[in-house]
């Protein structure tokens, strides 16, 4: 049963994906459009008239949506969108590459730009929509991808595709429309599948269920397949005629998906027949075979989630209409900047003090969101929770609890439906404050997590897996690893040192106080700078232990970099070309330390180590409220600027503590290569 | 003389209480202060030049020890001083003609002793100025010999008075001062409008769409901007605020009033910022003798950064602000340090400072430098009122203004 699920909720995704789009409205709760279809029979009238109310609910659906975060969405986009993915891989790797990249551009193309809205999870949410109704709307969804290969492909994927897409189009209309025809469309929807491969997973078994409903045997299917083969090609003139039937038959068609999907919705019990059906097409086509798709959704997993992270912080805000887009799309609104500096349009705009009172108002409205997250993502909005690993770990901890209180929805696997969750979680805590890298990593572990659940165990136990692991990962990748690189850092402080540090790291703050505790006798100079004054809390701390301290602004810390004989220093992240992506002002004192040869020490946990490259601090930043910078009043036309981040040159950094070691900036990729993503995040 | 000695004292006060701010308005008032010792000052009928000099040093010696880092007072005090040369060596000069010595020949000696001044300001030469006369082309020529050619200003300019008739005495006396005074009146017109002049090269140095950044407030800065945009020029402007005080919002908001395009970003971004930058203009506290510049704190991060970057850093001063001396140390010789007020309120720490732990010795200490330097490296380029130099061009512009012999005002006149 499970292997037959696996490969099932990989390869489906694709079909939804496209489904999403053309519906182009953000689907139901499929809870909703569920009981609506499953009173309808499997015949094609009340099916008809089934749809209406679906269309209904779909409206109403609507108009919350634009109000709620978009969680259903975005979640189920994440699942979905990393099936896609995998069937989309799986397509690509099998064969028929020709078709498959490019249909698949064509198909990502749109949704890229849908996606746009949503930051973090980028393409992925403009799925999820479609992935709640996922199970119900097979049909219509695959029309919908066709018509939308149809009609976004360029010349060479639409004539590629629309002949495979034609031939599904036409085998659904035929299925749906007569049921008793099923065997001969399951044929046709065969023949295309070699050539159309990445859909192909999909709709064999989609309309294998359908048969179950029609009563069709699964062997029909399997000679289906097998003169589907035999028969690769069709003509020009062929594809034309099929294109055209198709076209017109959109609307019946789509009626008729629709029909079918409640079908096979209501017929419970078919569903495991229909896997039964899979499982049967999939052995005969060993090349496609289920193991190697789930396979592949694993590994991709991780991947594609990176891919998300990066398309979260590529998302580029000064293209008006993807903004625009993302924006109808969000689940909370958005508000214009009053001020925006031209160089940092492609960032998102920071936007406090509308967003709070809009998140406030919003709270009874919001209630798809856990609470505990809800929680901390006013925390991160009104910055009573900042630095990487206090956000990171109260992020951690929301989840478990949005774990721990979780339940399976009835007909949902909980990989995916947890994974939606999740990713819902996570767009309402960017729209608090834009994720930061190490958060990033945080989050596609989790999902890794997620996806890696086993079938087999118990709803309970798979609970209690996803709590523990994500309680290892505090301990092993922020508790631990804190330690380890304090045993480190601490050997590298003389008696006699003065340390300057800078901001308010907390392994740094953790190595001074066991440095002092070891009873090294050393000065420290803490260097602050506006906006955060974040140093005023960190030199609180270290004047109560007892240490002696100089506390000064970083404009002056040419002159205090004299007598400075270390430079000890966070990061929020290290890049993979060694930039250290820190608190704004970080650069400077590195910088200056670099012109007074007093070495610079970066300690940093391996998990906020990213395997993005970053030349300058503009193309990626986050910004800050411009208003705390501002100390005049009046000021028409003036524009303030807080971006929190820099990139500090590799060069400048003389060393990287962390847990695995004490390495140059140069060696962030090999720590890359020899522990992998897999030890580092996973 | 009670008279000036109450205005010194209270200017001295003033100077020591830091009341004066900025490099401009200490200029500018020491020149007043002292056109006033000048205007007061009784001549004698012999050495006039030599008692103005003595008095006017006297003042000097006790303005600069009120307030040292304020390197223009000390500036001022060495212009008037040669100043009064210059006027004593062209009172000489026409003396001289009124005894019927060759016109000609004393022109040359004048201006050849302002090149041998030059030159040996160059070096700092502290050496007697009659043996080290620069041989010129026409004393060679016409084989005078050089020690007779002219009569050395400081010291011969009593003796040269001497032989000069009594009746012409009072006369020239009353000349000098005059001289003097028109002088240091047309030094005060030119603090006053050293702006002007530096904001005229502004549109020659920015282009359309230049992206420039500057650190903090600074009036010479504001005025080139916002001649360079008087002149339609358009341009971009990002202000670092400028720690501890701040006061790039106040420029900030100067500057949009004038229509400029202005951002404000934090002294920690500016890093982030430099790459996207063209060009760096600031305004200095003074500029030494080697080129390095004294500014507000914090321009040396800025120019280490557009140095990274390879952005021009422009340095616009007036010539006030050119002083003579070589630093030495100047981080910490040559530096004010404010109060710790500006970083942490009074007592604010109070709560967690533990007295009897410690052993009475504070354990927080609180830096606030007032001051940057910044070596000559890192500047590319000087704009002062006399037109753009290099850094490097500094120690000869130096020359024009001031006479060795006042470099170190405080030794002589205390040894005097």
């Amino acid at each position: 049963m499970d292997s037959r699920r696996l490969p099932r909720a990989v390869i489906d995704p694709k079909v939804r994906q496209v489904g999403f789009f053309t519906s182009c409205d953000p689907p139901p709760a499929r809870s909703l459009s569920v009981p609506a279809d499953t009173g309808a029979s499997a015949i094609v009238p009340t099916d008809m008239s089934s749809s209406p109310p679906l269309t209904d609910i779909y409206i109403t659906n609507n108009s919350f949506s634009s109000v709620r975060i978009p969680p259903p969405r975005q979640v189920s986009a994440e699942g979905l969108h990393s099936l896609g993915r995998a069937a989309g891989s799986t397509t690509s790797v099998f064969a028929h590459d020709v078709l498959s990249p490019h249909c698949w551009e064509g198909i990502q193309m749109p949704i890229g730009s849908y996606n746009s809205s949503e930051f973090m999870q980028g393409k992925s949410s403009m799925l999820s929509p479609s992935s709640s109704r996922f199970d119900d709307i097979d049909f219509s969804e695959e029309e919908a991808t066709s018509a939308c290969l149809i009609r976004t492909g360029s010349g060479k994927e639409a004539a590629a595709f629309p002949r495979s897409s034609g031939e599904v189009m036409m085998a659904i209309k035929s299925g749906a429309n007569a049921p008793a025809k099923s065997a001969l469309k399951t044929a046709s929807v065969v023949k295309a599948l070699p050539e159309v491969t990445g859909i192909q997973a999909a709709v064999p078994f989609h309309f294998s269920f359908e048969e179950k409903d029609g009563g069709t045997s699964i062997e029909k299917q399997n000679e289906g397949i097998g003169a589907a083969r035999s028969k690769q090609k069709t003509t020009k003139a062929e594809r034309r005629a099929i294109q055209e039937v198709q076209r017109a038959a959109k609307a019946a068609a789509k009626d008729a998906g629709k029909g079918a999907k409640s079908t096979f919705a209501s017929s419970g019990g078919a569903l495991a027949v229909a896997k039964q059906a899979k499982s049967a097409i999939l052995p005969s086509q060993t090349k496609y075979g289920s193991s190697v798709a789930s396979e592949r959704r694993v590994d991709r997993n991780p991947d594609k989630d990176g891919k998300k992270d990066v398309s979260q912080s590529s998302m580029q805000f000064d293209d008006k209409s993807r903004v625009e887009k993302a924006k109808r799309r969000a689940a909370v609104g958005h508000f214009e900047a009053r001020n925006s500096v031209e160089l940092f349009r492609h960032l998102p705009q920071y936007e406090h003090g509308p967003q709070l009172q809009y998140l406030e108002s919003k709270f009874f409205h919001l209630d798809h969101i856990h609470p505990s997250v809800y929680k901390v993502g006013l925390q991160y909005l009104t910055g009573s929770t900042s630095g990487g690993n206090a956000r990171c770990k109260e992020m951690l901890l929301a989840f478990q609890e949005a774990v721990m209180d979780y339940s399976t929805p009835p007909e949902k696997t909980p990989a995916r439906d947890l994974t939606s969750k999740i990713s819902s979680y996570v767009s309402f805590l960017i729209a608090c404050r834009p994720l930061s890298i190490s958060m990033g990593n945080a989050i596609r572990f989790l999902k890794n997590r997620i996806a890696k659940l086993d079938h087999n165990i118990s709803e309970s136990e798979a609970k209690s897996n996803l709590l523990s692991d994500i309680d290892r990962f505090i301990n092993e990748k922020i508790i631990v690893a804190d330690k380890v690189i304090v045993h480190h850092a601490v050997t590298k402080i003389r008696d006699g040192d003065v340390l300057l540090i800078y901001g308010h790291s907390t392994v740094v703050e953790m190595i001074l106080l066991q440095a002092h505790e070891l009873g090294k006798q050393f000065r420290i100079v803490v260097v602050d700078s506006r906006p955060k004054l974040e140093g005023k809390a960190l030199l609180r701390k270290l004047v109560m232990k007892g240490l002696s301290c100089t506390y000064t602004h970083l404009n002056a810390i040419s002159y205090i970099m004299h007598e400075v004989t270390r430079v000890f220093l966070g990061a929020s992240s290290i890049l993979s070309n060694g930039t250290i992506y820190s608190r704004v002002g970080t650069a400077c004192v590195a910088m200056v330390s670099h012109t007074f040869r007093v070495p610079v020490l970066i300690c940093c946990e391996a998990y906020k180590f990213n395997e993005r490259v970053l030349l300058d601090s503009i193309c990626s930043n986050e910004l800050g409220d411009p208003d705390v910078i501002s100390k005049v009043h009046g000021r028409d036309g003036l524009n303030d600027l807080e971006n929190c981040y820099d990139a500090t040159p590799s060069d400048y950094v003389s060393m990287i503590v962390t847990e695995h070691g004490m390495i140059p900036p140069t060696s962030v990729p090999v720590i890359f290569r020899e522990y992998g993503r897999d030890q580092l995040f996973f | 003389m009670p008279d000036v000695q109450t205005l010194v004292n209270d200017f001295v006060l003033k100077l020591k209480r830091r009341k004066i701010e900025g490099s401009q308005a200490s200029a500018k008032q020491t020149a007043e202060l002292l056109r006033s010792v000048v205007s007061q000052q009784r001549l004698p009928y012999i050495n006039q030049a030599t008692v103005l000099l003595d008095a006017v040093r006297a003042v000097g010696e006790q303005l600069i020890a009120a307030n040292p880092v304020e390197l223009a007072v000390g500036n001022i005090v060495r212009r008037i001083l040669h100043i009064i040369r210059e006027e004593d060596l062209t009172s000489t000069a026409s003396a001289m003609e009124g005894l019927s010595l060759s016109a000609n020949s004393d022109d040359d000696d004048n201006y050849e002793r302002e090149d041998h001044q030059a030159l040996s300001a160059a070096a700092v030469a502290a050496a007697a100025r009659s043996t080290l006369r620069a041989p010129s082309l026409q004393t060679l020529l016409e084989g005078i010999p050089e020690s007779a050619s002219a009569p050395h200003p400081s010291s011969s300019g009593g003796d040269s008075e001497g032989k000069s008739k009594s009746a012409e005495r009072s006369s020239r006396s009353k000349k000098l001062k005059h001289d003097v005074i028109e002088a240091i009146n047309e030094l005060i017109q030119d603090i006053e409008t050293c702006h002007e002049q530096i904001s005229e090269q502004a549109v020659g140095l920015i282009h359309q769409n230049e992206v420039i950044l500057t650190l903090g407030r600074s009036r010479t800065v504001k005025e080139f901007l916002c001649a360079a945009n008087e002149k339609k020029r358009s341009f971009r402007v990002f202000i670092a605020e400028g720690a501890p005080r701040y006061l790039g919002h106040v420029l900030a908001k100067e500057l949009v009033a004038k229509g400029l395009q202005t951002t404000v970003i934090t002294d920690s971004a500016v890093f982030a910022m430099i790459s996207r930058v063209n060009m760096v203009i600031v305004g200095a506290h003074a500029i030494m003798a080697n080129g390095g510049v004294i500014a507000p704190v914090g321009i040396n991060m800025v120019a280490l950064a557009a140095q990274r970057h390879a952005v021009p850093f422009v340095v616009v001063a007036g010539s006030h602000k050119l002083c003579p001396l070589y630093p030495h140390n100047p981080e910490v010789l040559l530096n004010d340090f404010k109060s710790p007020s500006d970083l942490l309120d009074f007592g604010e720490f109070s709560d967690c400072m533990d007295f009897s732990t410690s052993g009475g010795s504070p354990r927080l200490h609180v830096v606030n430098p007032a001051f940057d330097f910044i070596p000559s490296k890192l500047v590319s380029l000087f704009i002062t009122d006399t037109g753009g130099h290099s850094p490097s061009y500094i120690y000869r512009l130096i020359a024009d203004y001031y006479s060795a012999d006042d470099f170190v005002v405080r030794r002589r006149s205390t040894t005097s």
